[in-house]
């Protein structure tokens, strides 16, 4: 077994060998401009564009002319967000999120806040879903657009899409997604979902890195956003910029792969995610976090309790590549704010690990994880004064901790 | 990040994990730092009553790699010091031991907290007064 193993494919995943065989020739025979109009080159590279596009489109149900590329999930999150505000500001200001979106739709958020927006940020359940009756009771007349995520990033919980759209309609309200988890790994249809602009990546869904789209609904209604960059009016207006050819195809055929693929490879995903996850589950004081049905099928967050999650990390990382829900990492140390307003305490937000399996993941890497993850667990419980004292009946919430 | 050679040799083979007896007059107990802020670090001495040496030092660490190698260099350099010499570890010293870079050095300061918080611990049960310490304001 070829060691490390990759085990952290919400961050990213591997390019498919079959997308990068796509990519190669826009490098250097097929290097022309989409926007070259008086040449073979242009026109070879525009036709390229125009068959990904559809590559694009197919996967979500969409219609080609709804798809603007850009450079990712992040642009898309901006332009859809920024785009729409300034586009309707004459009808409102108001914008309804929650408060476990990916920063780049939060951080978006606090900007348009900034500039004179309303943001009301909805708590999530413990869980980590949504309650349809406290959305629907934040929409006020001034509400232009309600984005909720498709799936969470670190628990993999899926939103009720067709629910949260009915609501959004009925009070004539847009709904944008960042559908970044859950494009090409379970099915997603913009009509029959009712999402109205919806922002996803390449690089999530075995594509390459620096290419997205934005989904942009065209009919009932008809979604405009203000372009957030000046150029030469590419992406119909939306989005200027020469297009990134290569990542553009590549992208495509990625699509087009979790498309025909979809099935297998969710029935791969959840069958190791679930041997993995019924191993660790066997571990004392072991947390599954999130929604145990309603979620993706390639992701666990598991917290081992007395454990530091960074510190289980240092055990693990030689062999795995894993991500903690501690951002202890960075300078903040804060943990996940995603667990946190699931409402976890501290001691178990500090200590989870969150598992992103993918195609290409075997069964012995997930054996192997097992294993090292348990071993480790255990060896630095050994070492845990908290783990001493709760196995002595003490209960840590009585314990006046010096802060320090 | 990568950790330093010191830092992942400390985390792989910790000196001195384990428990002493707390109750015992000769052992001073330190518990520090909080589940919230995710390092909580627990240092003991054990001192010998009539040399006032620490004749042996154990700890207990949940926290990073650097926390829990702060502590295990820690208690190596407490076993054999005097009390008098135990209470001048400086957290700088530790951070030049482990090179640890500027976001963990609140590990050393939290390993430099547990040493003064043990031997206070035995100082009161000896009925010596408190040494008064100096906050060290890291963040």
């Amino acid at each position: 077994m070829e060691l490390p193993i990759y085990l952290d494919n919400n961050a990213t995943t591997p390019c498919d060998p079959r997308v990068v065989e796509t990519m190669v020739p826009f490098f250097t025979s097929n290097f022309g401009n989409a926007a070259s109009r008086n040449h073979s080159f242009g026109w070879t590279a525009e036709e390229a564009v125009d068959y990904a596009r559809e590559q694009v489109a197919a996967l979500i149900g969409a219609n080609p002319k709804e798809i603007i590329f850009t450079s990712g999930a992040t642009e898309g999150d901006n332009l859809a967000l920024k785009g729409v505000a300034e586009m309707y500001a004459a009808k409102g200001n108001h914008f309804i999120t929650t408060t476990v979106e990916h920063k780049a739709v939060l951080d978006t958020c606090k900007v348009l806040e900034k500039e004179g927006c309303d943001v009301t940020y909805l708590e999530v359940e413990r869980d980590g879903m949504l309650d349809l009756a406290k959305l629907e009771a934040a929409i006020t007349p001034k509400t232009v657009c309600i984005a909720v995520m498709y799936a969470n990033n670190e628990i993999g919980t899926v939103n009720p899409m067709k629910e949260i759209s009915a609501i959004a309609k009925k009070h004539g309200v847009l709904l944008m997604s960042d559908a970044v988890q859950a494009v090409g790994k379970i099915p997603v249809d913009v009509n029959e979902d009712g999402i109205d602009l919806m922002a996803f990546t390449a690089h999530k869904m075995y594509g390459p890195k620096g290419v997205g789209a934005l989904y942009v609904r065209r009919k009932n209604p008809r979604v405009k956003v203000t372009a957030q960059m000046d150029g030469g009016g590419h992406e119909r207006g939306m989005r200027s910029g020469t297009l990134n050819v290569p990542g553009i195809v590549g992208f495509g055929k990625a699509c087009e792969l979790c498309r025909l693929e979809m099935e297998q490879d969710a029935a791969h995903t959840s069958k190791l995610r679930d041997k993995l996850e019924t191993e660790l589950m066997k571990i004392e004081e072991a947390y599954l976090n999130g929604h145990k049905e309603n979620r993706l099928p390639h992701v666990s967050n598991i917290s081992f309790k007395h454990v530091e999650g960074e510190g289980l990390l240092m055990g693990i990382n030689k062999d795995i590549a894993l991500s903690s829900g501690s951002a202890c990492t960075s300078a903040s140390l804060e943990p996940s704010y995603v667990l946190k307003a699931l409402g976890l305490g501290d001691d178990l937000a500090h200590s989870s690990l969150r598992f992103g399996l993918s195609r290409f993941t075997k069964e012995d890497q997930i054996d192997h994880a097992v294993e090292l993850v348990r071993k480790t667990v255990l060896k630095l419980r050994d070492m845990s004064p908290l783990w001493e004292m709760y196995k002595e009946g003490i209960d840590l919430d009585t314990i006046e901790w010096a802060e320090h | 990040m990568a950790y330093s050679e010191k830092v992942l040799d400390h985390y792989n083979n910790p000196k001195n994990v384990g428990t002493l007896d707390k109750e015992s007059k000769a052992v001073g107990t330190g518990l520090v730092g909080a589940p919230e802020c995710g390092d909580v670090m627990r240092l003991q001495i054990e001192v010998d009553e009539a040399t006032g040496t620490i004749k042996d030092a154990k700890f207990k660490t949940f926290g990073c790699g650097s926390a829990i190698a702060s502590s295990s260099v820690a208690t190596e350099w407490l076993k054999g010091k005097s009390i008098d010499d135990a209470i001048t570890i400086d957290n700088m010293d530790i951070v030049e031991e482990l090179s640890l870079p500027p976001v963990k050095i609140h590990c050393s300061v939290l390993a430099e907290d547990a040493i003064k918080s043990a031997i206070n611990d035995y100082r009161v049960k000896n009925g010596l007064p408190e040494l008064e310490l100096e906050e060290k304001i890291v963040h």
